[in-house]
């Protein structure tokens, strides 16, 4: 059974159609990259997809497993720490033990840093803080918006083994992105034109 | 990892909210300031005849609170939907009732349980009666409640918009005017010597129709908001 189906997606904005009959589905295992120039849509694409848009658009989507999406925002609370962050996270996907955070901090590069107050921290480290959550989380759906954004080159280098990693072990990852993955796992192209080629 | 209960996911968002709302103690502290500045204010412009202001009191309270909850409920999602905690919220298993429950409930916890905890002391300010202050500390406890939640209505509303605040105001200060009249009713009963309680009896109904049936309109407001 696909993690998640889309089937006949239609979306339009300011008067014109970003997609039309757009039906896929996401299987275990697989990554899938959304392809696409800026503004065609692939933003509008993951919102539907993760159930945040749920008006203006055509067509269904089926879940049939719990999803973890990142979005542009990094959800991080600047007064809080990186751990409180973690374990108060707003998502209620579950608890994790101080040893997770622990471990999921660690993982993104942020040791040291678990126990100072977010506005200290950088950008990029803000995005780290979000990306922990894929340590933690036992969802197998991941959507990610632009997962890479302020990210350095050697944390795109662990986050693709990670997500590599997270397909492998029967999950799914749909992310968008414009840079080409350096990941030793199938990357399944996704246009917002054609679909996912068969 | 495990699957938290809701019971024990909304005990965590609450300490969240009450933890953001303590380590910016500005936020707990305008909404009684501006409190303390306009009951100041009063005697000044209505004279300082104890009679006067004693029986202007009531009103005057009551009116000061509602504005003050006014001020700060349009904050109550603003953060969270700057910075995407929203979404991530709007997309968690848990029941959004009661995570927009626990919301409301730590924003009454730092803006109408503070406020009614200090109203004796603004009370005595403007010569309340002493036999008043029981009345008004109660009604402010009930209808504070009723004011955040109904004040939440607005703030998810409103919470897309880059200025909000006037049309919040526009939304709630109707659904606000009932818990006035009887909170500020309340307190004129006691001074009067006439039985406070069944108007906090009537404050109370409205707190459990607003526990009851805000929470649903709050979290449509947001999906809409975070949608828009």
């Amino acid at each position: 059974m696909p993690l998640l189906a889309a089937r006949d997606l239609c979306l339009e904005r300011g008067g014109r159609q970003l997609f039309t009959g757009l039906s896929f589905a996401v299987l275990p295992g697989q990554l899938i990259q959304i392809g696409g120039a800026n503004g065609a849509g692939k933003t509008s694409l993951m919102r539907i997809l993760a159930g945040l848009s749920r008006y203006g658009f055509e067509g269904q989507v089926e879940r049939n497993a719990s999803l973890l999406y990142l979005g542009h925002h990094s959800a991080v609370k600047a007064m809080l720490t990186p751990r409180e962050n973690l374990a108060w996270h707003v998502s209620g996907e579950g608890v994790y033990s101080d040893a997770v955070i622990e471990e999921a901090l660690h993982k993104v590069g942020l040791y040291g840093y678990e126990d100072v107050p977010s506005h200290a921290l950088s950008a990029g480290q803000h995005r780290r803080v979000n990306l922990a959550r894929l340590y933690c989380s036992s969802s197998p759906l991941w959507l990610l918006d632009e997962p890479f954004t302020a990210i350095d080159v050697a944390g795109v280098g662990e986050l693709e083994a990670l997500f590599a990693r997270h397909a492998r072990l029967g999950g799914a990852v749909v992310l968008t992105s414009h840079q080409r993955l350096g990941v030793d796992h199938p990357v399944v192209p996704l246009d917002l034109d054609t679909g996912i080629a068969p | 990892m495990s699957a938290p209960g809701t019971a024990a996911f909304c005990l965590r968002l609450l300490r969240r909210q009450l933890v953001l709302a303590v380590r910016r103690p500005i936020d707990i502290g305008n909404p009684l300031l501006f409190f303390a500045m306009v009951v100041a204010l009063f005697p000044l412009g209505l004279g300082p005849a104890p009679d006067t202001l004693a029986e202007f009191a009531p009103g005057i309270l009551w009116i000061v609170a509602l504005l003050s909850n006014l001020l700060t409920s349009d904050g109550v999602f603003r953060s969270d939907f700057d910075d995407g905690s929203l979404e991530q919220l709007l997309l968690s298993p848990q029941p959004l009732y009661l995570s927009v429950l626990s919301y409301i409930c730590a924003h009454w916890l730092v803006t109408g349980l503070l406020l009614a905890l200090v109203s004796p002391v603004f009370a005595l300010m403007l010569n309340l009666p002493v036999a008043g202050i029981a009345a008004l500390f109660g009604s402010l406890l009930l209808g504070s409640a009723v004011l955040s939640l109904v004040g939440g209505i607005g703030a998810a509303l409103t919470v897309g918009l880059k200025r909000g605040g006037m049309l919040i105001s526009l939304l709630i200060l109707p659904l606000y005017m009932p818990v006035l009249i009887f909170g500020s009713a309340a307190v004129k009963a006691a001074v009067t010597g006439a039985p406070a309680g069944p108007y906090l009896a009537i404050l109370g109904a409205m707190l459990s129709l607003a526990v009851a049936l805000a929470p649903f309109a709050i979290s449509a407001g947001l999906r809409i908001s975070v949608d828009a």
